[in-house]
């Protein structure tokens, strides 16, 4: 069995009112020490003011390879972007 | 560099029409500037070229704590000893970074650690030199660090997108290490004559082992080609070497000292310096295990790993037994 600890993803909120990115990733036994050390290793010049970690293993990613075809329903409908619609000048800003 | 001399399978570069369909899609991607994600399919040879350069240069970042280390309990002032811990404690989140890098590409890191131990895998060559007075924690700031960051900067565009990503954390960083190697450095070179001739000290036995950090001269450099088309090496050895002598030699003439290259000459005509070359045969007895402190650095990190181990296994078990608790309820 590996004794290798679990790598986690870490997410920080880097100020109030932002969502979290994704920063990068570590190596912790838990969750508490993975929490720890993302404050050490990612946050060391107020860079966060709040920090998500998750196990990596618990993370479920689309296939680079459908990149095309997957994203393929929202090519076809550019009625879904605002600059599609012509308003005339005179109605004012919208 | 941080990584010298890493080896690709092939010396030379495919041409388009030796390439299959993916790895010609693939280079189209590199040369359009896109990024290469972990998912993403990419030539066995670019996967295992970046886990060799990636996984060296996060082994430089560790091993690179070794020299400065040597003087935490003896800087001169509280100031001082806080400022390097905080420099070396850098290198620790450095090296974290590039191993979790070359993790994306399907090695381990505790795999990548076993090779360093086992010799199988190199460091740069530059921390198997002592640090032998206080001075030489600026003069590692301000070149070693400085030969870095020459490197670094241009790395940010790599193509690989974890290691790209690596790299602009570290620059973000760095810019503090050569400053207050240089602090350090200004502050003993206007000292009493027993400082300035330690800070001259520092610097003569620092100035070839800086110029070798960035590997042999372009003539001798057999893997540079494949690398550079793959966008994981930016510049040739000798740009960046060029790049650094010129920024440096004002800089040594700012603190008075004097440049340990009695040869070198402003050549108005290349716009730079004409320099002299370090021992190469130094370079490759180092690189070979022969430097003056290659067994004390492998050692220290054996050790180090070694002692270790208690606390790994220790925490480990004890966060199985906390979930299987909450398992339980
Ligand atoms: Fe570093
Ligand atoms: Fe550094």
């Amino acid at each position: 069995m590996s004794k290798e600890w679990p790598l986690w993803e870490v997410f920080i909120r880097g100020q109030h009112g932002m969502s979290h990115r994704h920063i990068g990733s570590l190596h912790a036994p838990d969750a508490e020490m993975a929490i720890k050390n993302a404050r050490d290793v990612y946050t060391r010049r107020n860079e966060g003011v709040s920090i998500w970690v998750v196990e990596a293993v618990h993370i479920a990613a689309s296939s680079p390879s459908d990149k095309g075809p997957f994203y393929e329903p929202s090519n076809s409908k550019v009625y879904r972007h605002p600059a599609f619609f012509d308003i005339p000048d005179d109605v004012g800003a919208m | 560099m941080y990584a010298q001399m890493i080896k690709t399978a092939s010396n030379s570069v495919k041409t388009r029409d030796e390439m299959s369909d993916s790895e010609r899609a693939f280079q189209d991607r590199i040369d359009a500037g896109q990024k290469i994600e972990p998912k993403d399919w990419m030539p066995d040879d670019y996967r295992a070229t970046l886990i060799r350069q990636i996984g060296q240069h996060a082994h430089s970042e560790i091993v690179g704590q070794l020299p400065e280390g040597n003087w935490i309990t003896r800087a001169p002032t509280l100031e001082r000893k806080a400022i390097l811990i905080a420099k070396v404690q850098d290198e620790a989140g450095h090296g974290l970074y590039l191993y979790c890098a070359a993790e994306t590409l399907g090695v381990s890191r505790d795999e990548l650690i076993e090779e360093l131990h086992a010799g199988r895998m190199k460091y740069s060559s530059i921390f198997n030199y002592p640090t032998l007075n206080w001075a030489d924690m600026g003069a590692i700031g301000w070149l070693v660090d400085g030969a870095a960051i020459m490197n670094q900067v241009p790395l940010q565009r790599t193509s690989y997108g974890p290691y790209s990503r690596a790299m602009v954390r570290i620059c973000k960083e760095e810019s503090f290490h050569q400053r207050q190697g240089y602090s350090i450095m200004l502050k003993m070179a206007q000292g009493n004559d027993a400082q300035k001739a330690m800070a001259q000290d520092s610097l003569n036995r620092f100035w070839y082992p800086s110029l070798m950090m960035f590997g042999p001269p372009d003539a001798e450099s057999v893997h540079s080609e494949q690398s550079m088309a793959w966008k994981i090496k930016i510049n040739t050895n000798d740009e960046l070497r060029q790049k650094f002598v010129d920024q440096t030699v004002p800089q040594i003439e700012y603190l008075g000292l004097e440049c340990p290259d009695q040869t070198i000459t402003w050549n108005a005509e290349k716009d730079g310096y004409d320099y002299a070359q370090p021992d190469w045969n130094e370079f490759f007895e180092v690189i070979k295990g022969n430097g003056p402190c290659n067994k004390e650095r492998l050692a220290a990190r054996v050790k180090a790993w070694d002692d270790g181990e208690w606390v790994r296994d220790g925490l480990l078990a004890h966060a199985k037994k906390k979930s299987a608790r909450v398992a339980a309820e």
